[in-house]
Formats: C-alpha cells, sequence, structure tokens
C-alpha cells in the first residue's frame, strides 16, 4: 500500500482520452519526477491528484484515504506553481499565512509557523515585502514557503524551476533536494527537464501520450529504458538508437551494420547467442559515453573490437567533448573526454562499451529483456 | 558639412514642433469656446446677453443666474429650481453604479475562473444587451416595472440602469480577469479560500485600474440618460429631465443666464468624476481591452 495512490486514473475530455490507466503507488516520503515532452498529461495529473481537475475513471487515495470527492484544500497538499502564484496584493508574509488563516488556525500559531519557514528558507528580511519587489528566486522560496507551512501529506511541485534563469535553476534544485531530505515529505513533481528529472528524483514517471512509459528509478530508467521513447528522452545528448542485423558466429553474437561501401562493422554483444535469431533485426541502444576512443575505454568491462570510422563534428563543452562520428551511415554521438584532440573530417578508431548496449525491438520498440 | 546638416535638421525639427503646438492651440481654443460662452454668460444679468454681446466677458459679474438655476427657477409648474433633481440624480447614479459594477465583476470573475459549459455564449448574449437601443426596450421595460410596482420612482430607475448596465460592467470585468493568472485562484483553493473569499480576497484588490473604468463609463451614461429618466422617473425625474423642462420652457421670457448655469450644473458631476479619475482612464482601459 502506498502513501499516495494513483489507481487506473484515466481522464478524457470529450473523447479525447488524455490519460489512459495511470497506476502509480509513491510511498511516504518518496520523490516522484513526472516527466515527460509538453502534452503528455503529466500536468494534468498532477492537477487530478490536487482535485483541481476531476478525473474520469479511478482513484486517488491519499494515507489511506481515496479523495476523489474531496475539495482541494481539504486533501492536506500543498502546490507551489510555474508561476509561483503568489497574491500580488499581499505582503509575503500574508502569501505565507494565507492558507492557515483559511483554515481558522490562530493568529499566534500561524506566526510561529511563519517564523519556522522563514528560517527555513532564509527569507526573513523579506516578510514584509509585497510579490513585485522580489527577484524571481525569492519569489521561489515564497512559493516554496507557502507550501511548506501548512505541514500537507503531500508536496505538489509544477514546473516549478522553469522560469528562472539556468544558474539558479541549478542552486534552487539542489537546495530542493536538501529540503526533501531534510524534511522527509512525500513529493510529486512536475518537469519536462529530464535532467531535473534524474537529479531530484528517487523515482521517476516518463509519460508520454498519455501513458506511463516507465516507472523505476532514474538508474533503471538511465540503464534499462523500456523502450526507444524513454532511451532517447532521457539523458543528453540522447542516447542513439541504430538499426542492426544480428549474426550468430563461433557461439557469440553479433550486431552487424553495413554503410553503402560494402564495409562491415560487427559489434560482439555481451548478451548469449543462443536469446537470438541468426539474421534478426534489433535496434541497438548505445548512449554516447558508452562509446570510447581507442586507448581510453575503461579496462574492467566487455569492449567492443575497435573500429575505423569518419569524425563528423567536434563540440567541445569543456569537461567533456561531444564527438559525432559515422557509423554505417548513422550519426552517432559520443562523449569522449574534454582535451580530446580529434578534428572533423579525421579519420580515428573507436570502442563500444557492450555491456551498456540496450536493445529494442524495431516492430514494438519496447526493450528487449536479455 | 555634417555639422551643417546637423544644425538644419535641428532647426527644421524646431518649426515643425511650433507649426504642431499653434495647430493644436487654435484646436483647443476652438473646442473651448462653447464652454466659454456658457460660463461668461452664466455671470452676467441677462440684459448683457440681450444687448446682443455674447462673446464678451460680463461687465457687471454676478452669480444670481447660477442661485436661481439652482433653487428657484420654475422647473415644469413647481418654482423649485434644479436642486430637487440633482438630489435625484445622485440617489438614482450612485446606487445603480455600484450595483452594476458589483454585479459586472461577479459575472466577469465566474465567467472566466469559474469557467461552466456555454459560458461563452452567455457572455456573447450579455454583450448584445451592449448593442440594444434603449427605445426598444421602453414598453417591455414598463411593463415589468408595473408588474413589480416600481414605476416612477427612483427605484424604478435604478433597476433600469442596473439592467442596461451589467452589459457593458460585466464586458469590463471579464477582459480584465481573462488576463488575470488563473494559477492564483487554483492556488487560493488550495489554500482553503471559497467562491467569494477568493474574489474579494485576491481578485477585487487587484481590480482597480479597471473599477475606474466601470465607474467612469457608468456613471456618465446613467447621469446623462434622459430617456429612461423622462419615461420612468414620475414625479422623481432626473437631472437630465428637469434641465429639459427648464430650457425648453415656452412661456415668459426666456432667461439664457439662467439656462447656461443649469446646463454646467447637470455636466458638473461627470466632469469632476472625469478630473479625479480620468488618468486611471485611458490605463485600464488600456488593460482590460488589449490584454483580455
Amino acid at each position: 500500500m502506498g502513501f499516495l495512490e494513483i489507481n487506473n486514473v484515466t481522464k478524457s475530455y470529450g473523447a479525447v482520452k488524455v490519460l489512459h490507466d495511470i497506476d502509480i503507488n509513491v510511498d511516504e516520503g518518496e520523490f516522484l519526477v513526472l516527466v515527460g515532452p509538453s502534452g503528455c498529461g503529466k500536468s494534468t495529473l498532477l492537477n487530478i491528484i490536487a482535485g483541481l481537475e476531476n478525473l474520469t475513471s479511478g482513484e486517488i487515495a491519499i494515507n489511506d484515504q481515496t479523495v476523489n470527492h474531496v475539495h482541494p484544500s481539504n486533501r492536506n497538499i500543498a502546490m507551489v506553481f510555474q508561476s509561483y502564484a503568489l497574491y500580488p496584493n499581499m505582503t509575503v508574509a500574508q502569501n505565507i499565512t494565507f492558507g492557515l488563516e483559511m483554515h481558522n488556525v490562530p493568529k499566534s500559531e500561524r506566526e510561529a509557523a511563519l517564523n519556522d519557514v522563514a528560517k527555513l528558507l532564509q527569507i526573513e528580511p523579506l516578510l514584509n515585502r509585497k510579490p513585485g519587489q522580489l527577484s524571481g528566486g525569492q519569489r521561489q522560496r515564497v512559493a516554496m514557503g507557502r507550501a511548506l507551512v501548512r505541514n500537507p501529506d503531500v508536496f505538489l511541485f509544477d514546473e516549478p524551476l522553469s522560469n528562472l534563469d539556468a544558474k539558479l535553476r541549478v542552486d534552487m534544485r539542489t537546495e530542493i533536494k536538501k529540503l526533501h531530505q531534510k524534511l522527509k515529505k512525500t513529493i510529486v513533481y512536475v518537469t519536462h527537464d529530464q535532467i531535473e528529472a534524474m537529479t531530484l528524483s528517487s523515482r521517476i514517471a516518463v509519460m508520454y501520450n498519455g501513458y506511463v512509459q516507465q516507472l523505476g528509478t532514474p538508474s533503471e530508467v538511465y540503464n534499462t529504458p523500456a523502450n526507444v521513447f524513454v532511451a532517447k528522452f532521457i539523458g543528453s545528448p540522447a542516447m542513439n538508437v541504430i538499426p542492426a542485423t544480428i549474426t550468430i558466429k563461433a557461439k557469440h553474437a553479433f550486431a552487424c551494420f553495413e554503410d553503402g561501401s560494402g564495409k562491415a562493422i560487427d559489434l560482439q554483444l555481451s548478451q548469449p547467442a543462443s536469446s537470438f535469431n541468426n539474421g534478426q533485426s534489433v535496434l541497438l541502444g548505445i548512449r554516447p559515453e558508452a562509446i570510447s576512443d581507442l586507448g581510453n575505454e575503461d579496462r574492467n568491462v566487455n569492449i567492443s573490437k575497435p573500429f575505423e570510422t569518419m569524425v563528423m563534428v567536434t563540440e567541445p563543452s569543456g569537461a567533456d567533448t561531444f564527438v559525432t562520428l559515422n557509423l554505417a551511415g548513422h550519426d552517432v554521438v559520443s562523449r569522449l573526454r574534454g582535451d580530446v584532440a580529434l578534428p572533423s573530417g579525421t579519420l580515428a578508431s573507436f570502442t563500444v562499451n557492450m555491456d551498456k548496449v540496450v536493445l529494442f525491438d524495431p516492430e514494438t520498440e519496447n526493450r528487449l529483456d536479455i | 558639412m555634417s555639422i551643417a546638416s546637423q544644425d538644419s535638421a535641428v532647426k527644421n525639427n524646431r518649426t515643425t514642433m511650433v507649426l504642431i503646438y499653434v495647430t493644436l492651440l487654435v484646436f483647443a481654443l476652438f473646442y473651448l469656446v462653447p464652454l466659454f460662452v456658457m460660463i461668461a454668460n452664466s455671470l452676467k444679468p441677462l440684459s448683457e446677453i440681450t444687448g446682443g454681446n455674447m462673446m464678451a466677458l460680463p461687465k457687471e459679474w454676478t452669480i444670481e443666474p447660477w442661485l436661481k438655476a439652482w433653487s428657484t427657477a420654475q422647473i415644469g409648474v413647481e418654482p423649485t429650481g434644479l436642486r430637487p433633481y440633482f438630489i435625484n440624480s445622485i440617489i438614482m447614479v450612485v446606487p445603480a453604479v455600484i450595483i452594476s459594477s458589483i454585479i459586472g465583476a461577479l459575472n466577469g470573475y465566474v465567467l472566466t475562473k469559474w469557467r461552466f459549459k456555454g459560458d461563452t455564449i452567455i457572455f456573447g448574449l450579455m454583450l448584445f444587451s451592449c448593442f440594444i437601443p434603449f427605445q426598444i426596450v421602453l414598453i417591455p421595460m414598463a411593463m415589468v416595472l408595473g408588474k413589480l410596482g416600481l414605476s416612477g420612482s427612483v427605484s424604478g430607475l435604478i433597476l433600469v440602469h442596473v439592467v442596461y448596465g451589467i452589459g457593458f460592467s460585466t464586458l469590463y470585468y471579464r477582459n480584465y480577469y481573462a488576463a488575470f493568472p488563473t494559477e492564483l485562484v487554483r492556488a487560493a483553493m488550495i489554500d482553503g479560500a471559497g467562491f467569494f473569499q477568493i474574489f474579494w480576497r485576491i481578485m477585487l484588490p487587484v481590480s482597480g485600474p479597471i473599477t475606474v473604468v466601470c465607474v467612469i463609463w457608468q456613471f456618465t451614461n446613467i447621469w446623462n440618460d434622459f430617456l429612461f429618466g423622462v419615461s420612468f422617473g414620475g414625479q422623481d425625474q432626473p437631472m437630465t429631465a428637469a434641465l429639459n423642462n427648464l430650457v425648453q420652457s415656452s412661456t415668459g421670457v426666456k432667461e439664457y443666464n439662467v439656462h447656461f448655469a443649469g446646463a454646467i450644473l447637470a455636466a458638473l458631476p461627470t466632469l469632476l468624476v472625469y478630473i479625479v479619475a480620468g488618468r486611471y482612464f485611458v490605463r485600464g482601459l488600456m488593460a482590460g481591452s488589449v490584454k483580455g
């Protein structure tokens, strides 16, 4: 039994189904991130949990109580909105205590709660200001303060960092994580940013087209993506997914690519040959960091035979250099160390960490579980 | 070369500016002439006007015409002056403006933040009322007022103006609130605020600009209305109807100075409203129309 249960929730607008049988159980203290591209239904699901939208069928339960027909203010939840949604006519202090006031909490208790939260978020000097006089980061803190002061069962975050500039976003991300470690509250967090999802969550639900594509820990989602969509959505640069044919030679399975020139590249798979048919088509998923230039690979893993190919583009980014190479006619991105010297247009040899290779069925695009 | 040409550019600019200002000044004077005539003649004895010099300043300054227009002029059959009618107008305008603005604000709030099926159709129908000429509704309105027992009273006029005002006030507030972030309403809902609490605590405090627009608009329209006033006012006729009786009377000498004073008295409240709240007017209009 989860602390927050989302049981078979569907949502339709007329004939259009935007959520299909969503089934997620969140344990107490867990940090669940709903991630997906725009229009995947993640914000709708969050609004349904909050009670701001009605579900078409299914059940939402918090702390063992079905809350389908409970008003948002009585679900013991708090929400942080993308635009912060601070009341412009009230001071920071009034903003934070408004919810307590609406729940008829006596004034002395309200002030005590306000002081605790202000101290926790270090916004004491701002309490008498209006939201219009605050910077983006300060508004963000006030919005979190307004959520924290109610001491809710579940926190809901709706893309809270997407209105901040890049640097502040990283700082606030760390801050949210610290806060979660300190308070150990259940959080459901919506974002379209897969890095936020990976860094913050204890579990990720990757959503697309109203379906949960995969629900798992960040490492599960990253290393064993359920399908091609998840593989390409999580990770930056995205996982390379290229079609290949399986050949079985001497009791080993090889993924073979052939470019137009007739020069074939064979990569010996780590998976046992018995799980494949000779001539079977697959999609091969290779993370950029699974590719190394010859001589710099990790010796402790199962590496492929080196192959020589053309360097198409080199993009240094400081810590890493992204090198796009041509693998049998496909552009494949690799993440190499920062000081690698591989000018574009030259030939170089690379190896692949075969332990990290993921295989997909070309028909269903689901991962082959072998 | 370059310096010389810059010089002439500046000079050119100055000539244009002078031309523009002179033209504006001429037009301003032209538009102000009627007001000047009214004020100047309202401060003269009648003999100076009938003497033939309307454009001149008074030779003998007097406020007698103002006093007469206010308290002793013959309105219809009674020598009451405009005072009781002015009071009628105030008693009619103030509640009509307040009630129609509050209803408009509530309508705007519901139509934007508590959307329901068919809300745009309802809004469209309400907009229609902005385009219905007063004359069309005279007879049905008279029947309704008769059934309610409100005909010939100030309360009846208030009802008529409230009903007629809701179209415009709803339009203003709906467009203003359409630009108001819905997330704020949702945040307040989660905080536990109810329908009216959200309205009073969250929406109304930020509705200043559009309220100014709505009040100015409603005040001017209701104050200046003649047709409803004369049709449904009965014994409690508003200022506009009384002014008509004063100016159009066909018996006795035409006291132009008293008429001028009366006309200014009738226009004074709307002028005041514009002067006090006018600078918010344009700001509010922009906020309501452009963002919506």
